[in-house]
């Protein structure tokens, strides 16, 4: 690391990692009681389950994004950060407040959790993954001001770049869509339309942006390409994201009493995003071709290439799957759309986050890589995750195609709990993968642990 | 990408194409705002509609149903409940009879809300109509 004040960063990648742990914990709960639908009822029901699982997802990403952005506008700006004390005050805020949510899902039934943080006085819970307390709501804003401050102070006394601007745009963006949280009207269908402004607008639009940051700034580092040739890519593959992912959201748009040109524009436009997907995937392995040195940090290459393959299957292929309004008049609502979700989530965010955790951690630690050992254990760390989230997306859409067809296709269709029972084989499948997951993910943790020969940071 | 092609160019082609489309996204949301009072009949929404969207918000009902195909998949769609029920009697005595330990045996379990009578009445006036919504004829059957 170039800079002291890169050191921020640490706690925030810590605290990503442990609250990983913590949501696929919360997962392996659900994927049980898929099949076991009274494990641990009443003491954690589904729906406290999930919110769980969710906000932790959504939680432990935005830790690792800030602490991503903590270690990279230092370096790109070639300062120090405006205020490294900032930066920390803000980490415990934003640590202690996320706790305090997730003990209060767990402690109180959640219509009491509703009364006690005052939700009656502007209702703004009990959507899904919006479903944090006023309180936690205004806290998110605060600590995303709070670090959009300390970045961009940052940015303007030192070198622009592009991809610290192309960062915080994504960083802005994330704060400014994120105020739509704020707006639920009793209306349901207006409800919902100004919900995807959040959700939409950020997976599929601004998060694509911050996205497309780490994963430049890491492939500059590890592969010593020109910068100007990868900021050139960066800035082809986000205005695809916006050109495409923007009007895509019409995909969201088809059966929430919208009107039915939606299924047109959402249609056409979102048939298109996954191409700045397969972008991003080109992108990647092009330029670790056109590798100028032989970065020691081979894991952190692993997670790049990794993170554009599984970002364009996860995002882009199983998106497209279930996209167009005529097959989408049928996915809708299914495991499906769990399929996907599982696979885009960990494809795009989780595993740009732990690209830059692989590359950034060891220079925190004050090395270029970590020892041969750790890398190896790093790496099958990284495969058991990617191919155990592999077959719960394949598990889940099989799921989800023969629950289409009993509830939803065949001539004599089925209730929802009938056609649940018949897919139940699938369901225990996916848990069984769930586990392989964390083992992955254990090892991941030990791999920071194992010491062996390093060569300084230079 | 040949050298033609330079950074200030992929950066304009940036801007330019997500302020367009941002603001033909804005001019779209325009014109459903315009059309929506025709589909969603808001005309309805009575003050039971309201509270009954309250309760299914405080009691998080969108962590296991999905309601217009959104939320999560392990128990039933609600947006059709309604008429999937044959009305709001249906619903009433299945909310109020979910035991707080449980049915017995390996199945799904839906929690014990304890929801007053005049709650279940507003959940039943909610879901009634969120079940009017024109949705494009979504879901394709009444199962939901």
């Amino acid at each position: 690391m170039q800079y002291q004040s890169q050191a921020v960063a640490k706690p925030y990648f810590i605290a990503a990692i442990g609250l990983f742990v913590g949501q696929i914990l919360f997962g392996l709960i659900m994927g049980l009681q898929y099949v076991m639908g009274d494990f641990l009822f009443p003491a954690i029901p589904f729906n406290v389950a999930r919110m769980v699982h969710t906000n932790l997802l959504i939680v432990w990403l935005l830790f690792g994004f800030m602490g991503a952005a903590y270690y990279m506008i230092p370096e790109e700006s070639e300062t120090e950060l405006f205020s490294p004390k900032l930066a920390l005050l803000t980490f415990w805020v934003f640590l202690v407040a996320g706790a305090l949510t997730i003990v209060g899902y767990l402690t109180v039934p959640y219509a009491t959790l509703a009364k006690f943080t005052f939700n009656d006085l502007w209702p703004t819970m009990g959507r899904e993954f919006l479903e944090q307390p006023l309180v936690t709501k205004v806290g998110i804003v605060l600590v995303a001001l709070s670090m959009l401050f300390n970045l961009t102070m940052t940015v303007l006394k030192g070198r622009k770049t592009s991809i610290s601007i192309v960062l915080l745009m994504g960083l802005w963006g994330l704060a400014v869509f994120f105020l739509f949280s704020f707006y639920n009207p009793s209306n349901l269908v207006l409800d919902k339309y100004f919900w995807w402004w959040t959700v939409h607008l950020w997976v599929e639009g601004v998060w694509e942006l911050i996205l497309g940051s780490l994963l430049a700034f890491v492939l500059i580092k590890v592969t010593g390409v020109d910068r100007e040739i990868i900021e050139k890519w960066l800035y082809m593959i986000i205005a695809m994201v916006l050109i495409t992912g923007i009007i895509g959201m019409g995909h969201h748009y088809y059966w929430i009493g919208t009107p039915e040109y939606w299924q047109w524009f959402g249609s056409v436009f979102s048939a298109l995003e996954p191409i700045p997907f397969f972008m991003m995937t080109v992108f990647a392995f092009n330029m670790v071709n056109r590798r100028r040195r032989e970065h020691p940090n081979k894991a952190a290459v692993l997670w790049a290439l990794g993170t554009g393959v599984m970002a364009f299957l996860g995002a882009g292929v199983w998106g497209f799957l279930h996209t167009l309004a005529p097959v989408n008049f049928y996915t809708h609502g299914t495991q499906i759309t769990a399929a996907h979700g599982h696979m885009a989530f960990y494809g795009a965010y989780a595993m740009v986050v732990m690209t830059i955790i692989s590359y950034a951690m060891p220079m925190l630690r004050g090395r270029a890589a970590n020892s041969e050992k750790s890398q190896v254990l790093e790496m099958w760390s990284f495969w058991l995750m990617t191919v155990a989230m592999v077959f719960i997306t394949l598990f889940l859409t099989a799921a989800g195609i023969l629950q289409v067809w009993l509830q939803r296709v065949s001539t004599e269709p089925l209730g929802f709990m009938a056609a649940q029972d018949q897919v139940t084989l699938f369901y225990w499948l996916r848990e069984i993968s769930g586990v392989i997951f964390l083992i992955g993910l254990v090892l991941y943790i030990i791999s920071f642990f194992v010491k062996g020969e390093t060569k300084e940071a230079a | 990408m040949s050298q033609a092609f330079t950074k200030s160019m992929a950066r304009n082609i940036f801007f330019g194409g997500s302020a367009f489309f941002f603001l033909l996204l804005v001019a779209l949301t325009f014109d459903t705002m315009q059309v929506l009072p025709k589909r969603d009949h808001r005309e309805n929404i009575t003050p039971a509609v309201e509270r009954g969207k309250m309760v299914w918000e405080k009691n998080n009902c969108i962590g296991c149903h999905t309601l217009l195909g959104e939320g999560a998949y392990y128990a039933p769609e609600l947006g059709n409940v309604y008429a999937r029920r044959g009305g709001g009697e249906f619903i009433k005595a299945w909310i109020k009879s979910r035991p707080a330990e449980g049915t017995p045996g390996n199945r799904r379990q839906m929690p014990q809300f304890n929801l007053t009578d005049q709650e279940l009445d507003d959940m039943v006036a909610f879901l009634k109509w969120t079940g009017e919504i024109n949705t494009a004829k979504w879901p394709p059957n009444i199962e939901g």
